[in-house]
């Protein structure tokens, strides 16, 4: 899947997360933003990375505020983000 | 069992992980009328993943789906019938609705390998025509396993104010409650909206339970240990019931085909009912079986 446009998904509310994705020549890059940063930062950027392989996306920036979101959550803003971003 | 069945929106994470330890016996995940057009997507994806992820602690996994008026309804489906919810709830339900919705889970289940009929079906019946085509509603499909009263989309088509009395849904109630009993399954009465009215909350249950409904729905977590209560059988109920139970094993031991009780006949509908009344209490715990 190739990213062709800005999309955003999620909302800035407790237990989610605000998910922007930016078509990136540079491949995949996340820049996160979370309260749980020090304890969960390293997590919440794996689920991302491995939902955007997932997807087979390898042109994205996800700018990602997290708000606490457990990784359903990040899961499924992310592929909402994605899929707008495509359409 | 469903005395209770909670909406809970379906594009809110927070409210959906802590659904499963309010106390309903069911959850009812929203993608109508409480997702905002835009979010629809969102809110389908984030229903399916707590599907496919979190523990729901035993409650029964209700989904709304949006009509299928509209391509969402169809989308709806497609992405949530593929992680096996136990139920589907079907908005403005009609029998051609029902009946299409049965073949596109069927073909779900076959592809995905999930027993055929596992997925059930919940219509919401909430227009003068589905009241008036209700039985004929619960016929069309097996997977009916309960209808839902939609009074406040109901009310509307009738063009009649909602009132917290109740007396503009009494034939509607009575009408599904009939068809229900007819056809075997639960009767579920439309939620009471005031949600700061306790009072007017257990009212309109015991109202409901009068007539037959068999649970009710809820929009806010607080209302949940009021329906529990008054759809549960009481503790007098329990009593009674045992009496009629162990009054009957006493007559067929001495081989009488009619007895009494309390200076009642006991025959058989009260024996069904006592019967029923024990097999309730049992479901939810309140004596072991």
């Amino acid at each position: 899947m190739k990213i062709t446009k800005p999309a955003k998904a999620g909302t800035m509310e407790s237990n989610d997360i605000y998910i922007m994705v930016y078509p990136n020549e540079k491949g995949n890059e996340i820049q996160l933003d979370s309260i749980v940063l020090k304890q969960f930062g390293k997590q919440i950027e794996k689920v991302i990375m491995d939902t955007l392989k997932e997807l087979e996306v390898e042109n994205a920036l996800v700018v990602a505020k997290d708000r606490g979101a457990l990784d359903y959550t990040i899961r499924a803003r992310v592929e909402t983000a994605i899929k707008r971003a495509i359409k | 069992m469903r005395r209770s069945m909670l909406y809970i929106p379906g594009n809110n994470p927070s409210m959906i992980q802590n659904a499963p330890v309010l106390g309903a016996d069911s959850i009812i995940l929203d993608l109508e009328d409480s997702v905002s057009v835009d979010e629809k997507d969102s809110a389908r994806f984030l229903v399916r993943n707590a599907l496919l992820e979190l523990d729901f602690n035993g409650c029964e996994k209700v989904v709304r789906i949006n009509s299928l008026n509209t391509e969402l309804g169809y989308e709806d489906i497609d992405v949530i019938a593929r992680v096996k919810p136990d139920a589907l709830l079907v908005p403005k339900a009609t029998k051609d609705a029902i009946e299409e919705i049965d073949e596109l889970i069927s073909t779900i289940e076959r592809e995905e390998g999930f027993k055929l009929g596992s997925i059930k079906l919940i219509p919401l019946i909430e227009t003068a025509f589905g009241v008036e085509d209700v039985f004929n509603i619960v016929k069309s499909s097996k997977r009916v396993a309960a209808v839902l009263l939609g009074a406040e989309d109901l009310t509307a088509d009738m063009e009649v104010k909602r009132t917290k009395e109740g007396e503009e849904i009494f034939y509607a109630r009575s009408r599904i409650v009939s068809a229900c009993k007819a056809l075997k399954v639960d009767a579920i009465d439309t939620p009471f909206t005031d949600i700061n009215d306790f009072e007017g909350l257990k009212r309109d249950c015991q109202r409901a339970k009068l007539i037959g409904m068999t649970g009710k729905a809820a929009v806010n977590p607080r209302q949940i240990d009021i329906i529990n209560e008054v759809f549960s059988p009481s503790m007098e109920d329990i009593e009674w019931a045992k009496r009629v139970i162990a009054a009957y094993d006493e007559a067929q031991r001495e081989g009488k085909g009619v007895f009494s009780l309390d200076g009642k006949m006991v025959d058989a509908p009260v024996l069904a009912r006592a019967k029923n009344v024990l097999e309730k209490a049992e479901a939810i715990g309140l004596i072991k079986g």
